[in-house]
């Protein structure tokens, strides 16, 4: 039975186990195929999007910054070549060793070295330090540690420090600019960033550069219509001049009479752009063009010049300013003291509140607006510069009281920015036409408006040089050798509740030569406190200073004869 | 016997080049898929090995070393092998119980026997010494096996296997079991002591766990969950896929595969060849390979139905089951549907001393194929 059934069962074995061998293996082929197609065409995108992701990459190429010139070419802001020190914290080797040898080399903690590995531990990249100077930054890579990188940038640079901090504001670590000219003309400065795609290998050497690298676009640079050796000069005076008069503040813009280009712009308090550190915001406005004050004084030539404009007054109209005050409605008008019967020059001349209110009273409520309008105040400067305020000119149809009309004209009830101010001086200075204000150097002549006729204007002139005398308030404006013509203005500060009787603003806006105007300049110095607060004693000196040594600095000519001879002498004797 | 007959029906014509090639013991279609597949590794290896030349030539040199290994095995008759079954089964187990000595005093993993001239690991002469074994044993007997038989096998099995794993080797200590249990499993033993051993391998993989090294723990615990840890253990299995999965349907063209030649593919011309295969020749390439593949398989198949006694029917399933095997571990761990063993792609891979072993099982084929007398008896 056994021997009988041994030979057909291993047959029938077999072909069964055959069958199943058979199944098996198209089982797992399948299987395997069934893999592959999942992987290679149902997953495809999702892993090939992976496999890009390994080994290709975009590298950001910083673009160069354009930099910034003064009108002469002299450097303002310059863009030099900074590495920074990167960690890509999957490769890096936090050891006690590595960590002590790459904080020693950049200055950073281990301690805190470690703790921004540890925060950024999933990351591909952390920063270590930022803008090292390329030869550290050699040294550092020199270690040779692994996962450590620099990346080239660029930091700004400004030779002149503080003294065209306001101006031209500032970048921050990523080169876009923040404030200032710096932020006003970021896409003009900071070109096209270029970008190089490179292919990464499994220890992340780079193998190739890829004809898709783009290379960047530098940016262009910026001439500004600063001339540099103003703004120094502007600067030193003006903050000598704080200092000394214990002021919280002080601005002061020198303007190009005919072309309305900004030559120089300066604020005190200031700070180091390269540095910044711990400056606070207020530190930082331009104060030339962010803040607003109430011109007092300042305005009286514009009010005698809109009535002379209108033909109302002439240079020698009389006016009666006894007793030295007078009565609108519930409000008096004061002057200092009492000046008497004085011509419309003289009115200028004393500053009188009381003569400039009888003018400006004088004058159609619309045709006043309309010129002081016309000499953009209210209106903004369209420099483009961050932060500017075209300051507040009450609409004639709101004027509630001839009292409103009164004080327009001695410059309370409206608001004006140091630059808007030395704008209209502009029109007295270029003989009754306004060119556009600018902080570019111009190439081409400006656009203009004439405000009032030459007649008008060479009037104004004449009479503000008559402020700069002996018998006017502003003696300490003049500049030997040259005609000076301005006004003078103290301002009572507003605070809350009305006007502080104890905090003043000292001004002081005017031009020279007189009988041809080559520049303008307003000088505002906020709260003296160390005695003087008269803006022909405070903001007078400034100006002078300033005003004589620019236009020396200008080589103009000067236009004064009496004094022609000692300068000469002086001259000569040097010589 | 009228079974048989049939299948061996289908003859080739006795012509004058067939006559000639019959008497080296060449068998045409075995030996034409085989070079299909070693000349279509030689293309992707030169990729992998990026490029080098050098490579390439090495790799052909052992080529063609093992073929001719393959062809002096295939003059060798059927009969004498099974008689040599025994001595060199005890011949591979005294080696590795040499390495063993040998790499205790030498610490770490030993895997090689240093005969001077050239290394040699014994565990490749086991992964044939083993079936051969077994079928030899089996032979000897009735068959299907009964459960004393099965109980001597399993001793004879698990010898070996315990040796090569104790190197700690392994994938390998894996194929010489998968290749003695091929023979009992072609020999018909039962299903039900089939499915006990299943339940009994199930129970064990936890005491399996227990003797684990930690790097093959940290393998298997990898492959359950990859990601976990993508820039370290996980790394093999995720670059791999993705390799194979950028490829999509056509590939990114020979030398053109990205993952592989930048590196981040690890074992590219070894055990993860496949995947460089893949990246670069797409899902064609792969169907391309497998179809190769298949018709390897079908034809040494095809000489397991035909072989005329026991032992070498056993021998030639069990070989033919392990080159299966081979490629189905390999190819799986690839593509992520089983766990990191360090089994190469047969033929493919780079290195020598698989190919010597495999190409010296597709000798014992040809033996067996060649050595038939046309009519029983």
């Amino acid at each position: 039975m056994n021997r009988l059934s041994h030979t057909p069962r291993p047959a029938m074995e077999y072909r069964s186990r055959w069958r199943f061998l058979v199944i098996l293996m198209v089982t797992a082929t399948i299987a395997l195929l069934g893999r592959a197609v999942e992987l290679q065409v149902l997953d495809k995108q999702f892993l090939k999007t992976e496999a890009d992701k390994r080994h290709q990459a975009t590298i950001r190429v910083p673009a160069y910054r354009g930099k910034i010139t003064d009108r002469n070419g002299e450097p303002l802001a310059i863009s030099t070549s900074v590495k920074s020190i990167w960690v890509n914290p999957g490769e890096f080797d936090a050891s006690e060793q590595a960590l002590t040898a790459l904080s020693k080399a950049v200055g950073v903690p281990a301690k805190d070295l470690l703790k921004r590995l540890q925060a950024r531990a999933h990351r591909r990249f952390a920063y270590i330090k930022r803008r090292l100077s390329p030869e550290l930054a050699d040294q550092v890579i020199g270690l040779g540690l692994s996962g450590v990188y620099a990346e080239r940038e660029y930091r700004r640079f400004y030779p002149a420090g503080e003294v065209t901090a306001h101006l031209l504001g500032f970048t921050n670590m990523d080169d876009k600019g923040q404030e200032g000219m710096e932020l006003a003309y970021n896409d003009w400065l900071q070109g096209i960033p270029g970008s190089k795609r490179i292919l990464r290998d499994g220890k992340r050497r780079i193998i190739e550069d890829m004809n898709r690298s783009r290379p960047p676009v530098a940016g262009r640079d910026l001439a500004l219509s600063i001339d540099q050796r103003l703004q120094y000069l502007a600067y030193r005076e003006l903050k000598k001049a704080v200092l000394q008069q214990h002021a919280k503040s002080g601005s002061l813009a020198l303007l190009d009479a005919r072309t309305g280009e900004v030559l120089a712009m300066v604020n005190q308090p200031s700070y180091n752009p390269n540095k910044r550190t711990g400056i606070k915001g207020s530190v930082t406005r331009n104060r030339v063009v962010t803040d607003l004050f109430e011109p007092g004084s300042t305005m009286k030539p514009f009010a005698v010049a809109c009535a002379l404009e209108l033909g109302l007054y002439r240079a020698d109209s009389i006016i009666d300013t006894t007793p030295g005050q007078m009565r609108l409605g519930r409000n008096l008008v004061r002057d200092i003291h009492n000046y008497g019967v004085l011509d419309v020059a003289r009115v200028l001349q004393k500053s009188s509140n009381v003569g400039v209110s009888k003018i400006a009273l004088a004058l159609p409520p619309h045709k006043f607006w309309a010129f002081y309008n016309n000499l953009g105040f209210g209106q903004p400067l369209e420099t483009g510069f961050p932060g500017e305020v075209g300051g507040r000119l009450p609409e004639y149809q709101s004027w509630r009281s001839s009292f409103q009309q009164a004080i327009l004209a001695f410059g309370y009830g409206l608001s004006t920015s140091t630059l808007q101010l030395a704008r209209a001086y502009l029109a007295l200075a270029n003989n009754g036409i306004m060119p556009m204000v600018g902080l570019l150097k111009k190439d081409e002549a400006p656009e203009t408006h004439r405000i009032m006729s030459a007649k008008t204007a060479v009037n104004v002139r004449n009479m503000l040089e008559r402020v700069v005398s002996r018998d006017g308030t502003a003696l300490q404006a003049s500049v030997p050798g040259f005609r000076v013509a301005g006004k003078t203005g103290t301002v009572k500060k507003v605070s809350a509740g009305g006007y502080d009787s104890h905090a003043y603003l000292s001004l002081f806006a005017g031009m020279a030569p007189a009988s041809r105007p080559r520049l303008v300049m307003v000088v505002v110095i906020d709260e003296p406190s160390a005695g003087e607060y008269y803006g022909g004693t405070v903001a007078a000196p400034v100006f002078s200073r300033v005003m004589g040594e620019a236009l020396r600095i200008m080589n103009e000519v000067p236009d004064q004869e009496e004094t022609m001879p000692l300068l000469t002498a002086q001259q000569a004797g040097a010589m | 016997m009228n079974i048989d007959s049939g299948i061996s029906a289908i003859k080739m014509a006795p012509r004058p080049t067939s006559q000639f090639v019959h008497k080296l013991h060449i068998d045409v279609p075995l030996l034409s898929g085989l070079l299909v597949l070693s000349g279509f590794a030689l293309i992707v290896l030169y990729s992998a090995g990026g490029q080098n030349l050098n490579v390439l030539l090495r790799q052909a040199t052992r080529l063609g070393f093992a073929l001719l290994i393959m062809l002096a095995i295939a003059q060798i008759h059927p009969r004498s092998l099974k008689r040599y079954s025994p001595p060199l089964y005890l011949l591979g187990i005294a080696l590795l119980a040499a390495v063993l000595v040998i790499g205790a005093i030498g610490k770490g993993a030993q895997r090689w026997l240093d005969l001077g001239i050239l290394r040699f690991q014994p565990s490749e002469l086991t992964k044939l010494s083993t079936p051969m074994m077994i079928a030899w044993y089996l032979t000897a007997r009735a068959l299907p096996p009964r459960f004393g038989q099965l109980v001597v096998a399993a001793v004879l099995i698990g010898l070996p296997t315990l040796l090569i794993a104790k190197q700690p080797d392994l994938g390998t200590a894996f194929l010489v079991a998968a290749s003695g249990s091929a023979v009992l499993f072609i020999a018909g033993m039962s299903w039900r002591y089939l499915m006990g051993l299943t339940a009994v391998c199930a129970s064990a993989l936890p005491a399996l766990w227990y003797f684990m090294r930690d790097y093959q723990r940290d393998r298997v615990l990898m492959f359950l969950n990859p990601e976990a840890d993508p820039l370290g253990r996980g790394y093999h299995i995720i670059q791999s896929k993705i390799a194979i999965g950028s490829g999509g349907l056509y590939g990114k063209g020979w030398l053109h595969g990205t993952q592989a030649h930048l590196e981040f593919l690890p074992e590219r011309s070894t055990d993860f060849i496949f995947a460089v295969l893949a990246e670069e020749f797409g899902l064609l390439g792969c169907i391309g390979l497998l179809a190769i593949y298949l018709f390897i398989l079908s034809r040494c198949f095809y000489i397991m139905v035909q072989a005329q006694d026991t032992y070498s029917r056993l021998l030639s399933g069990a070989l033919t089951l392990t080159f299966f095997v081979y490629l189905f571990v390999n190819i799986g761990m690839v593509i992520g549907i089983l766990p990191v063993v360090g089994v190469p792609l047969p033929l493919v891979s780079y290195g020598g001393t698989s190919m010597v072993t495999l190409l010296a099982s597709f000798g014992m084929l040809m033996s067996i194929q060649t050595h038939r007398t046309l009519l029983p008896g």
